[in-house]
């Protein structure tokens, strides 16, 4: 027996080996999890690992003179992580927050959905005010807490429009630019979208270590790997907040707009556009709701009339008319034509004065018959061999005054506006066309369409006597490392016919037949061109452009009031206010003020 | 004065080792369970401080056995079972109810798990019977009263709903291998495992036809004597039973969380939230450690209790995730060493007794090594047993400690048995 039991002792080998089988089993798996395979270390970084971002406080916005025209302000959003919301006195919570007992279990169901134990939105953008009231009490509710967050504020309710605003980004933005998330803010137009890379400066990254309630229990490698937040540019614009704020105020009740350039930078002084809106509206929690009041209003407020408004220059376009026939060689400033007021013919005179006229006078009365007779021997001007090549030299100069395209540079969404082309003309006419069919050209109407900013440009343009800079919102960025230009464009006509024809357009001003006469300022030389454009939408539209003073522009201006009638009656006297106001830094002229305030166009 | 001898006599390294493995526990427990509070590990109302407590205490209990005559263990093996038997009969009875399975007893402020008592009582009364001067394994009833032994506790213990601890009692086949059970049974019950786990994996038709064609393969080598046929034939319906009894059991007799626990391992389902995340959170936590791991009380899958039961069944997290494949790597052998160890040791004893109760405690550890870590690997679906002297908890440690210098005892007395 003892024999027999000896025998089974070599068996040892084999429940020894065994033993080492399963542990190098272990070993192999332990080998592969722990070295071979990459997600293990991942899986668990994802668990905990909070990569919480920090956000940069958006550049600020300051007019040209360091006004401050927007900041960010810090309102709260109530977060609730509804795992942690236990024994909460809903009455008591639903009567601290104001809100209704249907809007708390509407929220705190939409907060379980997303999830129970990371923290979601339950009210968002709380005021300060209501923030202090609040938070004083939430230590009764556990699961609650408030986050920061910054929206932007305007201290002044004015350039609604230049500014723009910002909103949540949506997918194909996020598409688009893989730096934006879910919830965070993007400019969505105006400066703020123009400028969004700038404003916005950099997201940082705070990395913190979580415990499996998605607790927060320290700083990952005690913030070795965390990225600061670099605040975003401030951005200092050519508007002058005053000149910005006296515009709209001029300009309530009416509905155009007015564009204000500085001609020797192309700096956009001011850029009002009417019926606007308070900026502050679009901001908090209230923006959807202001949003679609805006967007369904019948004036439409939203929309930018300065920049997207196209209307017939009329008697405006008369002086680029009058600089390409000069340029030509057809006419002198002291080549007479005969007009025979409202008799003329193909195109009467609106004004009553002396006949035969010369440049100047032309200008002043505004004569139409003068700038047909001059166009047309423009047109039939044997140096060019024909009407359509005189027409390409008059439709070349026309465009190098910037007009017929959009503006290249931070001014979103501008329209291009229109001036008819060779190519259109001979669809339209068959190419059987002179100057006769074309002669509504000589006076502004027919297809030529221009916006309120490109007007301004043209009398930015004659201001500096031959060239401007392409108009632009920007002064300097906040940081001086960070520069801006624009293009300079030379106008291709002599600097004495552009000297000629100012002069005309000073006796606008203080001409005894000026169509302006009764806007001209004291102590200030302005030049600038009425007009009175018709339209097929309704009555004229009463438009003016000009500049001042008128040997060293400071200001160059187009304004235009839709259907107001005489360019002498509404928009001359606005851009007189908006010069002097500029140039003196204040309206002297109580009575001119109150006569363009208290009647508006609608009358 | 004998037993002075003896305690000048006990083996070292069994020690060494055991002392080693206690202490790494110690410290692990304080990395899974550490709480900024109570940084002291001695701490007595933290877990880590309790552990230590439990420690001193099976240091104790240890000492005191090796003052005790080595004859007394063999002499009270039988003892000790029955009462063994009759805790978990009580447990049956007045049993509470921890994590889905009445277990154990409460004692006032005590609590214990009668099944921990029970498998070192089955060693002892297994090493007592097999190792009686006049017992003849290859006899019938020899071998009758030896799975007897075995499978009375283990059935007492599943039918506490604890299929885990249960397990365990299995091990005892490679005892009773050692000391002449065929080897045709071991082979047979791999098969058998083998099979079991085939048709958990695939539909029992499709093994039904691969049995069938098996068998008709086996008809055409072998030489077809009457005997043979029916050798074969044989097989192949014992095989057909246990397919369709696994299955039956499967889905009939094993718990929903059972039967999900063995679908996970087997990748038949993935549950990353429900009964899946302790083990995939547990994979996660000892994947993460890399080679050489997070560094001590630096793992924060550890430390942020990602890991449910990370101080008692899942302690080995700890230990992969902060100290990495080297740390796995260093205690793997070290278990190992204590098994080879005691192995080692149980070979060089004259009295059977000391020998096969050498066998049963090395088992006993080598399954529960294997299963704790496989399981937190993935290698075997999650069994709640825990890991020997790493695993919290005073229960275990003390028997384990039990085990261990009962065995001391006896090989320090090998000399003095004739």
């Amino acid at each position: 027996m003892i024999k027999n039991k000896i025998n089974y002792s070599q068996r040892k080998y084999v429940i020894g080996s065994i033993f080492i089988l399963v542990a190098l089993i272990i070993l192999i798996k332990l080998f592969i999890i722990q070295i071979v395979d990459d997600s293990y270390k991942h899986s668990s970084d994802s668990n905990t690992l909070r990569y919480i971002t920090q956000y940069p406080s958006r550049g600020k916005i300051y007019d040209r003179n360091g006004e401050l025209l927007v900041y960010n302000d810090a309102v709260y959003d109530l977060m609730i992580i509804p795992s942690q919301a236990k024994k909460i006195d809903t009455a008591a919570l639903c009567k601290l927050l104001n809100i209704n007992h249907s809007t708390y279990i509407n929220n705190l169901n939409k907060a379980k959905k997303y999830s129970m134990i990371t923290p979601s939105i339950f009210i968002s953008q709380i005021t300060k005010e209501e923030y202090g009231r609040i938070a004083e009490m939430l230590y009764h509710y556990p699961g609650f807490y408030f986050q920061i967050r910054s929206i932007r504020q305007y201290p002044r309710p004015i350039a609604a429009h230049t500014l723009g605003s910002i909103g949540e980004v949506t997918k194909p933005e996020m598409d688009k630019d893989s730096y934006y998330k879910l919830g965070d803010y993007i400019g969505k137009s105006g400066i703020e979208k123009y400028y969004e890379k700038e404003l916005r400066g950099t997201k940082g990254l705070k990395i913190t270590v979580v415990d499996v309630h998605n607790r927060e229990k320290e700083r990952y490698m005690d913030g070795a790997c965390d990225i600061m937040p670099e605040s975003g540019n401030d951005i200092i614009l050519g508007l002058d907040a005053e000149l910005q704020a006296y515009g709209e105020y001029l300009m309530s009740g009416k509905t155009g707009s007015i564009v204000a350039i500085e001609p020797t930078t192309g700096q956009i002084l001011a850029m009002v556009t009417s019926p606007t809106y308070d900026p502050n509206e679009l901001v908090g929690r209230k923006r959807g709701t202001h949003y679609s009041q805006l967007l369904n209003n019948p004036d439409k407020p939203l929309i930018n009339r300065a920049i997207s408004g196209t209307y017939p220059p009329g008697s405006t376009f008369k002086m680029i008319n009058g600089l390409i026939s000069l340029q030509s060689g057809v006419i002198t400033a002291n080549t007479p034509y005969p007009c025979n007021g409202p008799k003329s013919t193909p195109i009467k005179c609106t004004h009553y004065h002396s006949s035969p006229v010369r440049l100047y006078d032309a200008i002043e009365n505004s004569c139409n018959p003068y700038f047909w007779q001059a166009f047309q021997d423009m047109m039939n001007l044997k140096r060019f061999g024909g009407t359509k090549a005189a027409f390409k030299f008059w439709y070349d100069n026309v465009i190098s005054f910037g007009l017929g395209r959009t503006c290249k540079s931070d001014i979103p969404f501008t329209v291009s506006g229109n001036i008819p082309t060779m190519e259109y003309y001979d669809k339209l006419y068959h190419g059987l066309w002179n100057a006769t069919t074309i002669r509504s050209l000589s006076i502004g109407q027919g297809e030529i369409l221009v916006t309120p900013l490109q007007l301004a440009n043209v009398a930015a343009a004659i201001g500096n006597e031959g060239y401007f800079i392409e108009p632009h919102y920007i002064k300097c960025f906040g940081n001086p490392d960070d520069s801006v230009s624009f293009e300079k464009h030379i106008i291709n006509i002599d600097k004495r016919h552009f000297r000629e024809v100012k002069k005309g357009m000073q006796s606008v001003f203080e001409g005894e037949h000026g169509t302006a006469r009764m806007s001209a300022i004291p102590d200030i030389t302005v030049g600038g061109k009425t007009g009175t454009a018709e339209n097929p939408h309704g009555p004229d539209h009463s438009i003016f452009m000009g500049f001042a003073p008128i040997n060293n522009p400071q200001i160059a201006i187009a304004v235009v009031v839709e259907n107001a009638g005489f360019g002498s009656t509404w928009a001359a006297p606005i851009a007189s206010l908006m010069i002097e106001k500029y140039i003196k830094g204040e309206a002297t002229r109580p009575k001119l003020e109150e006569k363009v305030l208290t009647t508006n166009n609608a009358e | 004065m004998r037993s002075k001898n003896s305690i000048g006599r006990i083996d070292i390294w069994l020690l060494i080792i055991y002392l080693a493995l206690v202490t790494t526990g110690l410290f692990s427990i304080y990395a899974a369970a550490f709480n900024e509070a109570h940084p002291h590990i001695y701490d007595f109302s933290q877990n880590y401080g309790k552990q230590l407590m439990f420690i001193g205490v099976s240091l104790f209990v240890g000492f005191a056995i090796l003052l005790i005559d080595a004859k007394f263990f063999n002499v009270v093996a039988y003892v000790v079972y029955g009462l063994s038997i009759v805790c978990l009969l009580l447990v049956l009875v007045v049993g509470s109810k921890i994590s889905g399975s009445t277990s154990w007893i409460q004692l006032g402020p005590i609590s214990f798990q009668p099944s921990e008592f029970a498998k070192f009582g089955t060693a002892l009364a297994l090493a007592h019977y097999l190792g009686k001067i006049d017992t003849d394994f290859t006899k019938f009833k020899t071998k009758l009263i030896s799975y007897g032994i075995v499978f009375l506790p283990m059935l007492l213990i599943l039918a506490q709903g604890d299929a885990g601890s249960a397990s365990v009692f299995i091990i005892f086949l490679l005892v009773l291998y050692r000391e002449g059970m065929g080897g045709q049974i071991l082979i047979i019950g791999l098969a058998t495992a083998t099979l079991f786990i085939i048709t958990l994996c695939v539909s029992k038709w499709f093994i039904m036809i691969g049995l069938v064609v098996t068998y008709a393969f086996f008809l055409l080598l072998i030489d077809r004597t009457k005997k043979n046929i029916w050798l074969v034939t044989g097989f192949l319906i014992a095989a057909c039973a246990i397919v369709f009894s696994v299955d039956f059991a499967f889905h009939h007799i094993l718990k929903q969380h059972q039967q999900t626990r063995i679908n996970i391992i087997l990748g038949k389902e993935h549950d990353t939230k429900g009964v899946g995340y302790n083990l995939n959170q547990s994979m996660i936590a000892i994947g993460s450690g890399g080679f050489s791991g997070k560094g001590y009380l630096k793992g924060t899958m550890t430390k942020y209790n990602f890991v449910p039961e990370q101080h008692t069944d899942f302690i080995f997290c700890t230990v992969g995730e902060e100290s990495g494949f080297v740390g796995c790597f260093l205690l793997i052998a070290l278990y190992l060493a204590l098994i080879l160890r005691i192995i080692y040791l149980a070979e060089r004893q004259r009295s059977p007794f000391s020998r096969i109760y050498g066998y049963g405690i090395a088992c006993i550890f080598f399954f529960h090594f294997a299963i704790n870590i496989g399981m937190t690997i993935g290698l075997v679906p999650v069994i709640g047993i825990p890991l020997p002297f790493l695993s919290y908890g005073g229960s275990s440690l003390l028997m384990f400690s039990m085990m261990i210098f009962v065995f001391l005892k006896q090989d320090a007395n090998r000399m003095n048995i004739f």
